[in-house]
């Protein structure tokens, strides 16, 4: 089984509800489901979707093509009918008209009244969503049970009054889609005893952050990245204080002098947040001062296209910042992967007294898959703060052969630590010293990053020892990447995928003997420029995907020559 | 008391000689004597400039950082360690100028930090252009018909927005600016200081000029007279009420909150959330079965 479910409307009419209710069905029924959603910036109207894909076992990868298609109002049905594959089931409201969806392909209509329905069971209008939820769980085989049991579970918190309308709305919708489908209907889906970690890679990355000892963030606001601030405010077990800063400069400076006291700190922004902070990236690198970064991306340049995905800050978060110092950057894959990577951001940081960088993007903010388990690790790394009573006579920059010098927090143990944003001594007061000093520290800088780079982890590899093609990404498009192997292989093709999630210092890889080509949400193939440049690697070209959509696997059969 | 020689540095002072950024330095010192202090309890935070280098010259903890954000990052030093005595030392182009935002939002938050302003109406590292207390008419290397604005109402500008410490400074005072400091630094939440330092490279007054036009402010004043405060910190362009203009009783200062679920300790010696803790807030992603 692999089916597609497209739930569609406009913002503000509760299709996130619908799609959170129906695929906690499927979860509790035993299935695991990969929910994407794509929206509009804005508070209302507009077209958006949530996307529900069910399979046997997990396929945490989009689909562009929906075998079923919900829509809450005409506008959507007409916007999203294209992607209704033949024979697709499109419900919708009963006094939509047949003219809504446009297509000489012949549909499959099943029309539900929500709001009618809604109003006579429920009471209010407001319970549509359940009666849409009901057609849809009898239009895909979910039992009603199930449904209701999860209606139960979500609302809760809102007392049995409102539990029980839309127990009764579910219900409505979900008989007069079994009547009308008569034996159009599929056959009920056997419960399975099987459970699943269901969240997205911003779900996971705060709590791997607590685990890894972080205690301060400070952050703008800044879609689609808002949600990894928001999850600590509305935590407070995770122990992380949370600030809202005045703009993104704040952010980073709060968070180095916050690091600089001591604390595990970390902001998080999108690509333009992150431009402002540029300077702070550089004064992180100059006083060697770690602090974790994350940038969501979303499409550029300026505000581009704000609640949409891509992968076009890569070189940006590679060479931003004035002056040469290292950091490193890693980009995350999936939910399991953001919790790796942001302890390996925080241990990094910390180890080497550098920025980390970690990227994600709007599609793995906004996206939950369906995990056989999500797990902490066992072993966390420890703070790397020296033990002061070892300490004589502290100096902040103190020679070494590896460039890291022994770091103690603002007072810790009794001694006074000096850090500058100028070129220093080793004590931490500002030098001109041009012949001694200066060289001095800017080789102590560079011998962090060679040290660095030899940690860097290199990319994971899938089926690549027959390939005589390789498909090369990096980031939130690995599963997609994995499918579209899958599928070419299917057809013969000798397809094999390498994946890069630490990518900066770039480790050096020997070019694998085969056809490259990059998989990357961006137009001007940003890890390809990095591999012909760095490594000499010869690229064929760059499968770019520049709309704001996720990275599909169809994408990218369609496009690999 | 303490010697103000424990917080001696060895670092070459860069100031102009006679500057009166040492009078400053001095009073700070004296200050933090009076307080009994010790080095590794007060943290010296600035930006950029020749004020900003003051840090350089005390012996305390320093985060000498970017141009303009010295206040945000004691803001997140304070954050971390409540225990350290967190003082931002930097000029006014520094803290009203580049990073005019960021006070204006600290005053909002409250930290318990002193803010002290070199304010000596001039950008002197850069070489004489305007900063934002420059006065209007005056010709500076930049502003060669003289300044076309009007000078920021900083300290105005705090009381409207409830901080709850605005006091101005004489650096040629050392007794008084010691004794403003001392109030500054045990106020609880961010106190204000604008200090008075005349510039006698780029300035257009010599010290003795300013030094005529400061009057303390009246010995009846109180402080918690907004108005009056307000009148005060907004008087004459040539004549400086000298003192604390404003000051309330402590509000609830930043991070308060967040203190009194985690208590007071440096963040760093915390130990990590506990294992069962994060192992229960994964299992609540388990859905099924």
């Amino acid at each position: 089984m692999d089916r597609s479910l497209f739930i569609t409307g406009a913002a503000g009419e509760g299709i996130q509800t619908i799609g959170d209710v129906v695929a906690r069905s499927f979860l509790v029924h035993g299935y695991p489901v990969f929910v994407a959603q794509e929206f509009e910036s804005r508070i209302r109207g507009g077209h958006s979707s949530v996307r529900i894909r069910i399979a046997d076992s997990p396929r945490n990868a989009p689909r562009r093509d929906a075998d079923i298609l919900l829509a809450v109002n005409p506008a959507a049905a007409a916007q999203y009918a294209d992607a209704l594959n033949d024979g697709g089931l499109l419900i919708a409201s009963a006094d939509q008209t047949d003219d809504a969806v446009s297509s000489p392909r012949e549909r499959n209509r099943l029309s539900i009244p929500f709001s009618p329905l809604a109003t006579e069971h429920g009471g209010e209008e407001i319970y549509s969503n359940a009666v849409a939820a009901g057609a849809l769980c009898a239009a895909v085989g979910v039992p009603f049970a199930v449904l209701e049991r999860v209606l139960s579970t979500t609302f809760e918190k809102r007392g049995e009054d409102v539990v029980r309308a839309n127990v009764v709305s579910a219900q409505a919708g979900f008989d007069l889609a079994v009547e009308r489908l008569a034996d159009r209907r599929p056959g009920e889906l056997p419960s399975r005893d099987a459970t699943y970690a269901f969240a997205s890679a911003h779900e996971t990355l705060p709590i791997a952050a607590a685990a890894a000892g972080c205690r301060f963030i400070a952050a703008y606001p800044m879609s689609p990245s808002t949600g990894i601030i928001t999850a600590f405010a509305r935590e407070p077990e995770l122990g992380v204080f949370a600030e809202q800063a005045e703009d993104e400069i704040a952010a980073v400076n709060m968070a180095l002098g916050a690091s600089a006291a001591g604390a595990r700190a970390m902001t998080a922004t999108s690509g333009g947040g992150f431009a402002l902070m540029a300077e702070g990236l550089s004064l992180a690198g100059m006083i060697e001062t770690p602090v974790v970064i994350v940038i969501a991306q979303r499409p550029g340049p300026a505000t581009g296209l704000p609640t949409r995905t891509a992968q076009e800050d890569l070189l940006f978060a590679i060479y931003a910042g004035h002056g040469e110092f290292p950091r490193v950057v890693l980009a995350s894959s999936d939910p399991q992967d953001a919790i790796d990577l942001t302890i390996r951001a925080f241990d990094l940081a910390d180890r080497f007294q550098i920025p980390a960088i970690l990227l994600t993007d709007q599609f793995l903010a906004d996206s939950r898959s369906s995990l056989e388990s999500l797990v902490l690790p066992e072993e966390i790394p420890p703070h790397h703060l020296v033990d002061p009573a070892g300490a004589d006579d502290y100096v902040r920059y103190a020679p070494s052969d590896d460039g890291v010098s022994p770091r103690l927090a603002f007072g810790q143990g009794g001694y006074v630590v000096v850090l500058d944003s100028d070129e220093h001594t080793a004590e931490g007061h500002i030098t001109e010293d041009l012949t001694i000093v200066r060289p001095a520290a800017v080789e102590k800088r560079l011998e962090k990053g060679r040290r660095l780079r030899a940690a860097i982890r290199p990319p994971q590899t899938d089926r690549t020892e027959d390939a005589d093609t390789i498909l090369i990404g990096w980031g939130s498009t690995r599963n997609a990447i994995a499918e579209a192997v899958d599928r070419l292989r299917e057809d013969g093709r000798k397809v094999g995928a390498m994946h890069f999630t630490e990518l900066w210092p770039l480790p050096d890889i020997r070019t694998p003997a085969a056809a490259l080509w990059t998989v990357e949400g961006n137009a001007t193939g940003q890890l390809a420029q990095l591999l012909r440049g760095r490594l000499g690697w010869s690229i064929e070209g760059t499968l770019g995907r520049i709309d704001g959509l996720p990275i599909d696997a169809r994408f990218i059969e369609e496009r690999l020559p | 008391m303490t010697d103000i020689q424990r917080y001696a540095s060895t670092v070459e002072n860069q100031w102009c000689p006679g500057c009166p950024n040492y009078g400053i330095l001095t009073a700070l010192k004296r200050a933090l004597a009076g307080l009994d202090l010790a080095p590794h309890e007060v943290c010296l935070v600035s930006g950029i400039g020749q004020a900003a280098k003051l840090p350089h010259y005390a012996n305390a903890n320093v985060f000498n950082g970017l141009h303009g954000r010295a206040i945000p990052a004691a803001t997140g030093i304070h954050v971390a360690n409540p225990k350290l005595k967190t003082i931002v030392s930097s000029g006014d182009g520094d803290l009203y100028g580049e990073g005019g935002n960021h006070l204006l939002h600290a005053i909002r938050r409250n930290p318990d930090i002193t803010v002290v302003v070199h304010d000596n109406r001039i950008y002197a590292l850069t070489k004489g252009q305007a900063s934002p207390t420059t006065p209007r008419g005056e010709r500076t290397r930049l502003q060669f018909d003289g300044v076309e604005v009007e000078p920021a109402q900083m300290l105005a500008t705090a009381i409207v927005n409830g901080c709850t410490f605005v006091a101005r400074g004489f650096a040629g005072d050392l007794d008084g600016l010691t004794d403003i400091l001392s109030r500054a630094i045990v106020h609880r939440g961010l106190s204000l200081v604008d200090v008075i330092q005349p510039c006698i490279t780029w300035g257009h007054h010599p010290v003795e000029w300013y030094r005529d036009r400061v009057v303390p402010i009246p010995e009846d004043h109180d402080p918690t007279d907004r108005a009056r405060a307000l009148a005060l910190a907004t008087d004459a362009v040539d004549r400086f009420p000298v003192g604390v203009l404003y000051e309330l009783p402590p509000m609830t200062a930043f991070a308060e909150s967040y203190r009194a679920r985690v208590g007071n300790e440096p963040l760093y010696k915390l130990s990590r959330i506990d294992r069962s803790t994060l192992e229960r807030r994964m299992a609540r992603l388990v859905v099924g079965g």
